[in-house]
C-alpha cells in the first residue's frame, strides 16, 4: 500500500481534479475560476504522464501533457483578455453579476 | 517505504495542501501564491515520473507563464488602493457536497479499477525522443499547436486593446 | 567541385530570383531602393551559373548529367498503382548549365538596362520584383528533371509573363495583351497536360530519365506505338503554346506592349525558348511521326512569321515576327534531329535577339516612345553605340560569317538539307533557305529605314540621343557574345567548334527501331551502352555520312541567300532603285495579306470566338424558351397546388404550430428558473449528470 505505484498518482489527481473543479464552483472571481481550470489541468496532465511511465505506451502520453500545458498558456492568455474585457465593461469580474444573456 | 515513495509523499502532500489553499484562500494574491507551490508540486511529481523535459516546461510555462499572467490579471481587475482585494464564496455546503460525492466516485473508480501496469526502463534523458517524435510522428499538431498560439497571441492583443473611440 | 556541390548552387541559384521578389514585393512600397536587392540577387545568380558552367564543361564536360532527386510525396502501397512516390530534383548536364548562364547573364544585363528604361515609371519596384519571379520560374524549367516540376515552372512562367505584359494595365491594349497570351498559352497547356498524364497513367513517374528507361525496355504508352507518337505531340502542343508556333503564334506580337526590357528577356530570349528547351528535354521519346509534324509546324511557322515581318512597320512587331521565324527554325532543327543545331540556334539567339529588343528600346526611348519605323531614319549620328551594336545583332541574325548566327542557322539548314536527302521531304530545307533571304531582307530593311538615309520627323530627330550608360553597357556586352568566337574557332564551321563537338550530345532515342527514320536505327553497339545513352549518338553513319555532304552545299546557298536578302533590302530601301510603294500596289493583295498578318486574328475571332459567342448564343436561346418554358411551367402548377396547401395551411398546420408553440412557452417559463446565467450552476449540473452516468454505466 505504502509503495508508490500507478494508482497513487492517480489518486492524486483524483483529488487535485476535485479541488480544482470545488474552486470553480465556489468562487465569484473569474481569475480563481481560472486558477481552478488550471488545477483540473495539471490533475489531467499527472494521469497522462503517469500512464505514459506505467502503461509503458512510449512517449505518446507526455506529448499530450506538452500539448494541453500548451493549450493552457493560449487558454490563458485569450482567458485573461477576456477578464480584462469584461471588467472595462462591468467594472467587476464577479462571474455571478456577469449573465446578461440570460434575458 | 524508500526514498522515492518519501519524496512522492512529500510532493503529493505540497500539492494537495496549497492546492486546498488556493481554492479556500479568501485573499485572491494569496491564493496566486499557492498555486506557486501547486504547480512546482506537479513539476516534482512529473520529475518523478520520468518526465524531466515534462517537468522542465511547467515550470517555465506554468510558473514563469501563466502564473504571471494572472497576478496581472489580479492586478489589473482589483483597485489596489481598494484593500477590497478578497473574493466572495457562493454556497459553499451544497457545493462541497456534490464535488465530495464526485471526487468520492472518482476515487472509487481510481483504486477499484484493475489497471495494466508494466512500467518500462526509464531512458536517461526523454529530450531526444520527444525532440524527434514531435518533428516526425506529431509534426502537423506540432505547427497546428504554433498556429494556435500565434491565433491565440493576436487574438488575445485583439480582445483586451482599448477601443479607439 | 564535388557533384553535390554543384547541386547545392544551383539551388542555391534557383532560390536567389525568388528571395529577391517576396523581399522587393513586401517591401517594395515602403523602400523604394530596394530594387538594387533583386538586382543583387540576380547578380549572385549569374556569377554562381557561371562558377557551375565552367566546372561543367571542364572536368564533367564528357561525364553523366548531375541527377539529384528526392521523393516529395509517398502514397505508400496504393491499390492498382502499386507503389507511388513522387520525386522532385535537378539534373545538371552541359544543355542546363548553359542555360542557366543564358537566363541569369540576359536577365541581370535587362535588370542594369530597365535601370535607365524604366526611370520614373510610378510602379518601379513592383517591376523588378516580377522580374526576379520570372527567373525563377525560369530557372525552374531549366533544371528540373522531371516533367512534373517542369509543368509547375511551366504555368508559373506563364503567369510572369501575363504580369509583365499586362504591367500598364491602364493601357487596355496591354491588359488585352496579357490576357490573350494566357489564353492561347493554356490552349497549348492543355495538350502539354495530357501527354503528361498519359506518360503517369502508364509509367506512374515524372522523371525524364525513368520514363525514357521504360520505353527503351519496350514499355510502350497503352502498348502502342501510335500512342507514343500522340504522347510526344501533345507535349510538343505545350511547346506550340509557349514558343509561338503556328497556329498558337498570334499571342507573341501583341506581347510586344509590355515594357521593351521584357519583351528582350522574356518574349525573345528566354521564355519563349523554354518550349524548344522543352522539346530537347524529350527528344529520345519522339517518334519518327512525332518529329515529321515537329519539323513541318517548325518550317512552315518560320516561313510564315518571316512573310509577316516584311511588312511589319511596327520597330517592335518587325522584331516580334523575327523572334517567331527563328522560334520556328529551332522547333525545325528538333524535328529533323539537328538537335544540337537547335539549341545552339537557340544560345546563339537569345544573345543577338536579346540585343535586338533592347536596342530597338533605346530607340524607341530617343524618340520618346515612337515605334513606327516610318517616322525614323538618320538616326545613326545620332545614336552611334545603339546603331552599331543593333547592326552587329542584324548581321548575326542574318546569317552572315564570322557571327554567330552564321554558325548555328548554317548549322540547322545543313541538318534540314541531310534531312531531305535521307527522306525526301524537301519542303522543309525550301522553308528554311526562303526564310534566310527573307531574314537578312527584312532586317536590313528595318536597320536602313531606322538608322540610314534622311530623319522623317525632323522635330523628334533633333530632339533624340544616346541613352545613358546603364543602357548602353548591355548592349556592348551582348554584342560581343553575338561574335564566332565563343563557340568555334573556325568562322566557318560550327561543326568542328567545341559547342557542337564537346558540349552538346545528342542523346540517344529510345523508341523503338520500328518508329524511328531509317537513318536513326539504332546499332546493336548502340544499345548496348544505353547507360551512357547521353554519350551515344542517335544517328547512324548514313546521316553523319549525309550531312558530311550536305556541309558546303548548304553553307553556300546560305551565304548566297543571306547577301541576296541584304542585297535586295539596299537596292530597294538605301539606294531606292525600286520604289517599295509601288511594288506594295502592283501586288497589293500579296502585301495586305502580309501586313494584316495573314488575317489569323480576323480568322481566330470569325471562328473561335464568333463561334464560342455563337455558341453561348444558342444556349442563351434554349435557356430562355426551352429550359425557361419547362421552369414556367412547373411553377404554374407549382402555384395551383401552393394555393390549396395555403388552405391546409392555415386551418390545420397553423393550429399545431400555435399549440406547440403555446405549450413549449409553457413549459419554459418552468424551466427558466434553471436558467441561472452562472456558471458554477452549470458546472454543478455538469457534474451531477457526470455522475448519474457513473450510476449507469458501473464501471466499478
Amino acid at each position: 500500500m505504502l509503495v508508490v505505484g500507478l494508482t497513487h498518482y492517480l489518486v492524486l489527481s483524483a483529488f487535485l481534479f476535485s479541488l480544482g473543479l470545488y474552486g470553480i464552483v465556489t468562487r465569484k472571481n473569474a481569475i480563481m475560476v481560472l486558477m481552478g481550470i488550471e488545477l483540473m489541468l495539471n490533475a489531467a496532465n499527472i494521469n497522462f504522464v503517469a500512464f505514459s511511465r506505467y502503461g509503458n505506451y512510449g512517449i505518446g502520453g507526455q506529448l499530450a501533457a506538452l500539448f494541453v500545458i500548451i493549450l493552457a498558456a493560449a487558454e490563458a492568455a485569450i482567458a485573461l483578455a477576456i477578464v480584462l474585457n469584461i471588467y472595462k465593461t462591468f467594472a467587476n469580474v464577479d462571474v455571478d453579476d456577469i449573465n446578461n444573456l440570460k434575458e | 517505504m524508500n526514498w522515492y515513495d518519501i519524496i512522492f509523499y512529500l510532493f503529493a502532500a505540497l500539492v494537495l495542501v496549497s492546492g486546498f489553499l488556493v481554492v479556500t484562500a479568501k485573499n485572491i494574491v494569496h491564493a496566486a501564491f499557492y498555486l506557486l507551490f501547486t504547480f512546482f508540486g506537479v513539476a516534482g511529481i512529473y520529475a518523478l515520473l520520468g518526465a524531466d523535459f515534462i517537468s522542465i516546461v511547467q515550470i517555465m510555462v506554468y510558473v514563469g507563464g501563466i502564473l504571471v499572467l494572472i497576478l496581472f490579471g489580479v492586478m489589473l481587475t482589483n483597485k489596489i488602493t481598494n484593500v477590497d482585494i478578497r473574493t466572495g464564496t457562493v454556497k459553499v455546503l451544497p457545493a462541497a457536497i456534490v464535488i465530495g460525492i464526485f471526487a468520492g466516485a472518482l476515487l472509487a473508480l481510481m483504486v477499484k479499477t484493475g489497471w495494466y501496469s508494466n512500467p518500462g526502463q526509464i531512458p536517461e534523458t526523454t529530450l531526444p525522443v520527444l525532440g524527434k517524435t514531435l518533428i516526425t510522428q506529431y509534426v502537423l499538431i506540432f505547427e497546428l499547436l504554433g498556429m494556435l498560439l500565434l491565433v491565440a497571441l493576436i487574438g488575445a492583443a485583439s480582445i483586451a486593446r482599448r477601443d479607439k473611440e | 567541385m564535388s557533384e553535390i556541390t554543384l547541386v547545392n548552387l544551383s539551388l542555391i541559384i534557383l532560390l536567389l530570383p525568388i528571395i529577391g521578389f517576396t523581399v522587393v514585393i513586401f517591401f517594395g512600397k515602403r523602400f523604394f531602393k530596394i530594387f538594387w536587392f533583386e538586382i543583387a540577387m540576380i547578380g549572385i545568380a549569374f556569377v554562381l551559373a557561371s562558377i557551375i558552367l565552367f566546372v561543367r564543361l571542364t572536368t564533367y564536360v564528357d561525364a553523366a548529367p548531375i541527377v539529384f532527386q528526392f521523393t516529395w510525396i509517398n502514397f505508400g502501397n496504393l491499390p492498382l498503382l502499386g507503389h507511388l512516390t513522387i520525386d522532385l530534383g535537378v539534373k545538371i548536364d552541359n544543355m542546363a548549365a548553359i542555360m542557366m548562364v543564358v537566363v541569369t547573364l540576359i536577365s541581370f544585363l535587362v535588370h542594369i538596362y530597365s535601370l535607365g528604361y524604366m526611370k520614373g515609371d510610378p510602379r518601379f519596384t513592383r517591376y523588378y520584383s516580377y522580374l526576379g519571379i520570372f527567373s525563377f520560374s525560369m530557372l525552374g524549367i531549366v533544371l528540373t528533371h522531371n516533367l512534373l516540376m517542369m509543368y509547375i515552372f511551366w504555368e508559373l512562367v506563364g503567369l510572369s509573363s501575363y504580369l509583365l505584359i499586362g504591367f500598364w494595365y491602364e493601357k487596355k491594349s496591354a491588359a488585352d495583351a496579357g490576357k490573350k497570351a494566357f489564353l492561347t498559352n493554356r490552349v497549348g497547356d492543355i495538350g502539354m497536360f495530357l501527354g503528361i498524364l498519359i506518360l503517369f497513367t502508364n509509367y506512374h513517374t515524372f522523371t525524364f530519365d525513368t520514363i525514357f528507361h521504360s520505353i527503351a525496355g519496350g514499355h510502350l504508352p497503352f502498348d502502342s506505338g501510335a500512342w507514343l507518337t500522340a504522347t510526344g505531340i501533345l507535349l510538343f502542343m505545350g511547346a506550340v503554346g509557349k514558343s509561338a508556333q503556328f497556329p498558337l503564334h498570334v499571342w507573341l506580337p501583341d506581347a510586344m506592349e509590355g515594357p521593351t526590357p521584357v519583351s528582350a528577356l522574356i518574349h525573345a530570349a528566354t521564355m519563349v525558348a523554354a518550349g524548344v528547351y522543352m522539346i530537347a528535354r524529350i527528344f529520345p521519346m519522339l517518334t519518327a511521326d512525332a518529329l515529321l509534324v515537329i519539323a513541318l509546324v517548325g518550317g512552315f511557322t518560320s516561313f510564315l512569321a518571316a512573310t509577316i515581318a516584311i511588312t511589319q512597320n511596327d520597330i517592335k512587331k518587325v522584331l516580334a515576327y523575327s523572334t517567331i521565324s527563328q522560334l520556328g527554325y529551332m522547333v525545325m532543327a528538333m524535328g529533323v534531329g539537328a538537335y544540337a543545331y537547335g539549341f545552339f540556334h537557340l544560345v546563339t539567339h537569345a544573345w543577338f535577339k536579346a540585343l535586338l529588343f533592347l536596342g530597338s528600346g533605346s530607340v524607341i526611348q530617343a524618340m520618346h516612345h515612337e515605334q513606327d519605323i516610318r517616322e525614323m531614319g538618320g538616326l545613326r549620328k545620332k545614336l552611334p553605340i545603339t546603331y552599331y551594336t543593333f547592326l552587329t545583332a542584324t548581321l548575326a541574325i542574318s546569317g552572315v560569317p564570322f557571327f554567330s548566327g552564321f554558325l548555328s542557322k548554317d548549322g540547322l539548314l545543313l541538318g534540314t538539307y541531310a534531312f531531305a536527302s535521307l527522306t525526301g521531304h524537301v519542303l522543309i530545307p525550301i522553308f528554311g533557305f526562303t526564310v534566310v533571304i527573307l531574314t537578312a531582307f527584312y532586317m536590313f530593311r528595318l536597320v536602313i529605314i531606322t538608322f540610314h538615309g534622311e530623319p522623317r520627323n525632323i522635330e523628334k530627330y533633333n530632339h533624340a540621343h544616346e541613352s545613358p550608360k546603364v543602357m548602353t553597357i548591355p548592349l556592348i556586352v551582348l554584342a560581343v557574345l553575338s561574335f564566332f568566337f565563343w563557340y568555334t574557332g573556325n568562322p566557318f564551321s560550327g561543326e568542328s567548334g567545341w559547342f557542337i563537338s564537346k558540349w552538346i550530345h545528342t542523346p540517344h532515342s529510345v523508341v523503338p527501331d520500328s518508329l524511328r527514320f531509317n537513318f536513326m536505327r539504332s546499332t546493336a553497339e548502340a544499345s548496348a551502352h544505353l547507360e551512357n545513352a547521353h554519350e551515344v549518338i542517335t544517328h547512324s553513319p548514313m546521316y553523319m555520312e549525309a550531312l558530311h555532304h550536305s556541309h558546303y552545299p548548304a553553307m553556300i546557298i546560305s551565304i548566297l541567300f543571306a547577301g541576296l536578302g541584304i542585297l535586295l533590302a539596299y537596292v530597294i530601301y538605301q539606294w531606292k532603285k525600286v520604289d517599295p510603294d509601288k511594288l506594295a500596289e502592283r501586288y497589293s493583295w500579296l502585301y495586305k495579306f502580309s501586313l494584316n498578318k495573314w488575317y489569323f486574328d480576323e480568322l481566330y475571332q470569325a471562328t473561335f470566338v464568333a463561334g464560342t459567342l455563337g455558341l453561348g448564343k444558342v444556349l442563351a436561346w434554349f435557356d430562355t424558351y426551352i429550359v425557361d418554358g419547362i421552369v414556367n411551367g412547373t411553377a404554374w402548377v407549382t402555384r395551383k397546388v401552393s394555393e390549396f396547401s395555403g388552405l391546409f395551411d392555415t386551418y390545420v398546420v397553423d393550429g399545431l404550430v400555435n399549440f406547440t408553440a403555446f405549450f413549449s412557452g409553457f413549459v419554459g417559463l418552468g424551466l427558466k428558473k434553471i436558467q441561472t446565467g452562472r456558471v458554477q450552476t452549470y458546472v454543478v449540473f455538469a457534474v451531477l449528470s457526470i455522475l448519474i452516468l457513473l450510476l449507469i454505466l458501473r464501471p466499478f
